[in-house]
Order: C-alpha cells, then sequence, then structure tokens
C-alpha cells in the first residue's frame, strides 16, 4: 500500500502518524469564520481580549532603545484609562534589544518580553549560535523565546534534525517560554504545515507560530485552522495544551475578531487567554485602539488621534 | 421574424477607492425622471460606505499631494478630454435625467468640461497666488505657503446635477485633497456616469469617491466622522445637521450658496474656494546669520 505514496515512509514514522489535510475544506471552513456578525458588547469585549493577545512586535534593523521604550509604554497603556483596554500581552523584539525591553518594563510587568532567537528570521545559522542567542536573550531577561524552525532541514526530510534542534533551544531556554516559528509561507503544502505543527509540539515547543512577519505570505486563516487543529488533536492524544501564535499579516480588527472565533470553535474557551493564544503584530493594535474608541465614542476615528505604531 | 429584444438595465454603482461597488448595505434606489418615469436603478451608499470612501481617499491622499503640480493640472486636463469626449453620452444622461432640453444639457456639459480645465490650470499656480513672502522685522525669510488640508467631503446640490459636482470638487482635489462626494439626491445618475469618465482618466483611485442615496442619512456620520478634515457644502438646509458634529474636531466647514442657475455664472467658478480646503503653513527661515 506504501508503494502508491510518492514518497518512502517508514513504519512507525512521524509522516505515517500525521493525518494528511483536505485544503478544499480546510479553506472553506477558514473563509466561514469571517462571516460571524460581532457587534456592540460582543464586539468591544473581543476587541479588549485581542489587545491582551498582542504581541506588539518591532523586529527592524533601526530599532534604537528609545523606540523600544516607546514600545513598551504603548504595550503597558495602549491607550487613556477612561477606555478600559488592558496591556497587551507582550513586546516581541530582537534579542540585543531585550535588555532595554525588560530595564523599561522592570520585573514585575504584566507585559511580558519576547525575544526571537536562533537566527531569526532564516534559522540557516549553526546550532552553537543558536543556542548562545538563546542563552543571551533569557539571560537578558526574555520570558519568551521564539524562535526560527530550520526549514532547509525540513524541507530536505531531515526531521530527526529539526526535532533535536528545537529539543537543544528548548533546554537552553530554562525558565522562558519557547514558541516555534514555522513559517509556513516556505513550506508549501498545508500536509506540510500540520507535520511541522507535530514535530515542533513533540519537541517541545510551548507554542507554535505561522511565520516571521518577514515571508509573503505569512498568517492566513487556512493555514492557522491547520495549525489548530494540530493543537487539539495533540491535546486529546497527551492531555497537553500548546498554545497559538499567528504573526504577520494580521493588520485590522475585524480580521483579528476571526481569529478569535476560529479559536473558540476549534479549542474552546480554553484558550482564549494569552496564555495560550497571541497574535504577533505591530499596525494591529492601533486598528483595534480606534475601533473601540468607535464603538465606545459612537463616531468614526481618524489615525491622527492615536500614536504611532 | 426577429423578436423583441429585453433591455439590458443597468443598475449604477458607487465609486469608492477607483473601484466600482454596490453599496456594503445591499440596498438599492430607483432613479426617476421628473414625471415619475423609472430610468434605472442605483446603489444607495450607507455609513459603512461613506467609512470606506474616506479610508480610500486617505489612502490615496499622500500619493496624490506628492504629484509634481504640473502633472496635477495635466491628470485634471485629461479627466476634462474624456469628458468631451463622452459628452454626448453626458447630455443624454442628463437630458433623460432632469427633463430638461438636449441643448441646455449640452450646455451644462460645456461649461462642467471648461471648468474643469479651468482649474486644471490652477494646480501649478494657487501656491505663487495665495502664498506669500511676509515682511518681518528680524532676520528672517518668512514665507507662507498653502498645502492640502486632507480627505474633504463634498456635498453637491440636486441641480444642476453635474456642473455643481464638478465646480465644488475641482478646487478641493486641485490642490492635493482627495474627496468623498455626495451626489445630487434627486438626479443622482448624470454623477455616477461622471465616476465611469473619471474612472478612464489618469486621476489616481481614491482621489475622488463618488456617493449616491439619500443625504439625510450620511449627514451626521460626515459631520462627526474625525478623519474627514473639511466640509464642502451646497446644500441648503444641510447647515444644521453638519455643524453640530463638525465642532468635535475643528473641520473646515465651507458653504457655497448658489442657485441653480448661478452655477452658469462666474459665481460657480470662484479660485477664492481653492484657498478654502487648504492649510497656510509659515515657515521662518533663519538668514544672515
Amino acid at each position: 500500500m506504501n508503494a502508491t505514496l510518492s514518497y518512502p515512509v517508514r513504519p512507525g514514522s512521524i509522516r505515517e502518524a500525521v493525518p494528511t489535510v483536505d485544503q478544499v475544506t480546510i479553506e472553506e471552513r477558514a473563509a466561514d469564520f469571517t462571516k460571524r456578525s460581532i457587534k456592540t458588547s460582543a464586539k468591544l469585549a473581543g476587541l479588549k481580549m485581542v489587545v491582551s493577545m498582542i504581541d506588539l512586535t518591532t523586529l527592524e534593523g533601526k530599532d534604537t532603545p528609545g523606540r523600544i521604550a516607546y514600545l513598551c509604554r504603548k504595550a503597558l497603556r495602549p491607550i487613556e484609562a477612561k477606555y478600559e483596554v488592558p496591556s497587551c500581552g507582550a513586546v516581541c523584539v530582537y534579542p540585543n534589544m531585550v535588555r532595554y525591553a525588560r530595564r523599561f518594563l522592570g520585573d514585575n510587568s504584566p507585559v511580558r518580553v519576547a525575544s526571537v532567537a536562533t537566527g531569526f528570521p532564516s534559522g540557516q545559522y549553526p546550532l552553537r549560535t543558536k543556542l548562545e542567542e538563546t542563552r543571551r536573550a533569557t539571560g537578558d531577561g526574555a520570558d519568551e523565546i521564539d524562535m526560527v524552525m530550520d526549514r532547509g532541514a525540513f524541507l530536505a526530510g531531515d526531521h530527526g534534525r529539526v526535532s533535536d534542534e528545537i529539543g537543544a533551544i528548548k533546554g537552553a531556554c530554562g525558565e522562558a517560554h519557547l514558541k516555534v516559528i514555522l513559517e509556513t509561507g516556505e513550506l508549501v503544502t498545508y500536509d506540510n504545515v500540520r507535520l511541522a505543527s507535530q514535530l515542533a509540539m513533540e519537541a517541545g515547543a510551548d507554542f507554535i507560530k505561522t511565520s516571521t512577519g518577514k515571508v509573503q505570505p505569512a498568517a492566513t486563516l487556512p493555514v492557522t485552522l491547520v495549525m489548530l487543529e494540530a493543537i487539539r488533536d495533540y491535546f486529546f492524544a497527551t492531555g497537553v495544551r500548546i498554545g497559538m501564535k499567528p504573526a504577520g499579516g494580521i493588520r485590522t480588527a475585524k480580521q483579528s475578531l476571526a481569529y478569535l472565533v476560529m479559536v473558540k470553535e476549534t479549542l474552546g474557551d480554553d484558550w482564549l487567554t494569552p496564555e495560550l493564544f497571541r497574535i504577533g503584530a505591530s499596525t494591529l493594535l492601533n486598528d483595534v485602539l480606534m475601533q473601540i474608541v468607535k464603538t465606545v465614542e459612537g463616531n468614526y476615528q481618524s489615525a491622527d488621534y492615536f500614536s504611532l505604531s | 421574424m426577429s423578436e423583441p429584444r429585453l433591455d439590458v438595465r443597468k443598475t449604477y454603482k458607487l465609486y469608492i477607492g477607483g473601484g466600482f461597488v454596490r453599496s456594503e448595505s445591499g440596498r438599492c434606489l430607483p432613479a426617476r425622471n421628473p414625471s415619475g418615469r423609472l430610468l434605472d436603478n442605483f446603489c444607495q451608499a450607507s455609513r459603512k460606505d461613506l467609512r470606506d470612501a474616506v479610508a480610500a481617499a486617505r489612502g490615496a491622499g499622500e500619493g496624490w499631494a506628492k504629484r509634481s503640480p504640473y502633472l496635477r493640472g495635466q491628470i485634471l486636463y485629461r479627466a476634462a478630454e474624456m469628458l468631451e469626449n463622452r459628452a454626448s453620452a453626458m447630455t443624454e444622461e442628463i437630458a433623460r435625467s432632469t427633463g430638461v432640453a438636449a441643448a441646455q444639457a449640452r450646455a451644462e456639459v460645456n461649461l462642467a468640461i471648461d471648468r474643469l480645465v479651468y482649474f486644471a490650470g490652477w494646480t501649478d499656480k494657487f501656491t505663487q497666488v495665495f502664498g506669500a513672502v511676509n515682511p518681518v522685522a528680524s532676520s528672517h525669510f518668512n514665507f507662507t505657503i498653502p498645502e492640502p488640508t486632507g480627505v474633504v467631503a463634498v456635498l453637491a446640490p440636486d441641480e444642476p446635477s453635474l456642473l455643481a459636482l464638478v465646480s465644488l470638487a475641482a478646487p478641493v482635489i486641485l490642490t492635493g485633497n482627495s474627496a468623498v462626494v455626495i451626489a445630487s439626491e434627486r438626479f443622482p445618475l448624470p454623477a455616477l456616469s461622471l465616476a465611469e469618465i473619471v474612472a478612464t482618466s489618469d486621476l489616481p483611485g481614491g482621489v475622488i469617491n463618488i456617493l449616491a442615496g439619500k443625504r439625510g442619512e450620511l449627514l451626521a456620520h460626515i459631520a462627526d466622522h474625525l478623519d474627514i478634515n473639511a466640509v464642502v457644502n451646497a446644500v441648503a438646509g444641510a447647515e444644521q445637521a453638519l455643524q453640530s458634529g463638525t465642532a468635535i474636531n475643528l473641520k473646515r466647514y465651507a458653504a457655497r450658496n448658489l442657485s441653480a442657475e448661478e452655477w452658469f455664472t462666474d459665481a460657480g467658478q470662484d479660485p477664492y474656494w481653492i484657498g478654502d480646503t487648504v492649510e497656510y503653513k509659515t515657515v521662518w527661515h533663519p538668514i544672515g546669520l
């Protein structure tokens, strides 16, 4: 029976254990989540929840300590207190910027510090430097490490190496949470996304994350749905709750609500918490804030009256 | 033996961001001539269409304002060319909508074309004419220049349906503003036809957006929309609804109180209208230090 498959499957291999994904069904189902009507008080509650789940991100060569301080200030208090908007889930920065974020936020901040690491965004670096980067970032005060999976090794079929590397980085993280970025835009098929999700979860990821934001397409609804289903099945098999982080390309409040709907209808209310669901974004926050103010005040808002993102 | 042919009737769409869209609300209204005969249907803009149009205008504004004044003039002139090219179709549209004689409709189209050409000429002149070099008592070179204010809502009167719209919108966009135009409520078809002509000119999508429908529904949302920087109103009776909201973000408000006949006179071609939707920036430049 295996002879009909286009690639060899070792008995007992992970390829065999992971189900295939029906592209048409996944895309239809994902499109369906955008059709829910969420208005007034439900919308307001949803938008505030989105803010608490945002990993406010800046990953640019031009980042400076001043920019990081600005980002942290915005994550702590996104808007005037009268709108009762919570802090963001975390700030997400490059390893060199971790110490500045930590210094600004202090030790008991509601906003966590996440650092990308392991040769972000390509991951094409030696394991030794990846481990060093991870240790430095956690040493500087990162609560969370967003590592990039080695897509080259994955696509070459060297799943063992991918898995070992995630395990090694998990070891280097210590107390810090590990998010594994699959970079789904480079994985070509949904089957690969599903397989990579399974690999990452088994190797020790606390979160699986869609994208770096440096590759198009980044997060999409269908690709996130594939990963959510992988998380669901992993939970049924092991009882372990893995978190999900779509990142890149989520720019509007409306999109972000569709993601919440998808999480609720795929994994249930347990996952509707910043502990298990995050959205990686930079410009999303302002659109969500504008929608919150619009819902409260009743009139359409202008970017002129919101701080820069 | 030829069978009677079924008419292919058109539903006129709204013009938002360079594309023709049905109303987000899915609503349509019938357009009728003065004797009540159904001409065609057209989409009725909702407050969300207004929101989309403002977003499109905001998106287009920066690029439009950065074009050189000379190029903006060329593009407006091209819009005049396109209208000239379709003058007979537009004449027919006005005549069947409003019931006026073909000769009068043609006169309106011709004047609209001439207005476009007139205002096209102002793109590279308004800065010199309305700007200034100011005498100051210190060693500074002090000058004032007009810059576009941003997104401008334009409320066109019911009549003349084409000419007034063109005369109102041209001085708004020539400086680099983008416009959201609410067309004549009684005779919307000429404005929506104009959209189809503008779409084939080189005017970037979103610089002009044309909405049709019930004005009264939209007024309050225009007035309190924080991303609209100015309102140009030529509709009698709309002041009250507009003024309460415009105070929220101190929008510029310009009234154009012209009778239907006055639009055909020089009163409808006022270069000082350009100054109503610009911001004057004054610069103090140190010299002789």
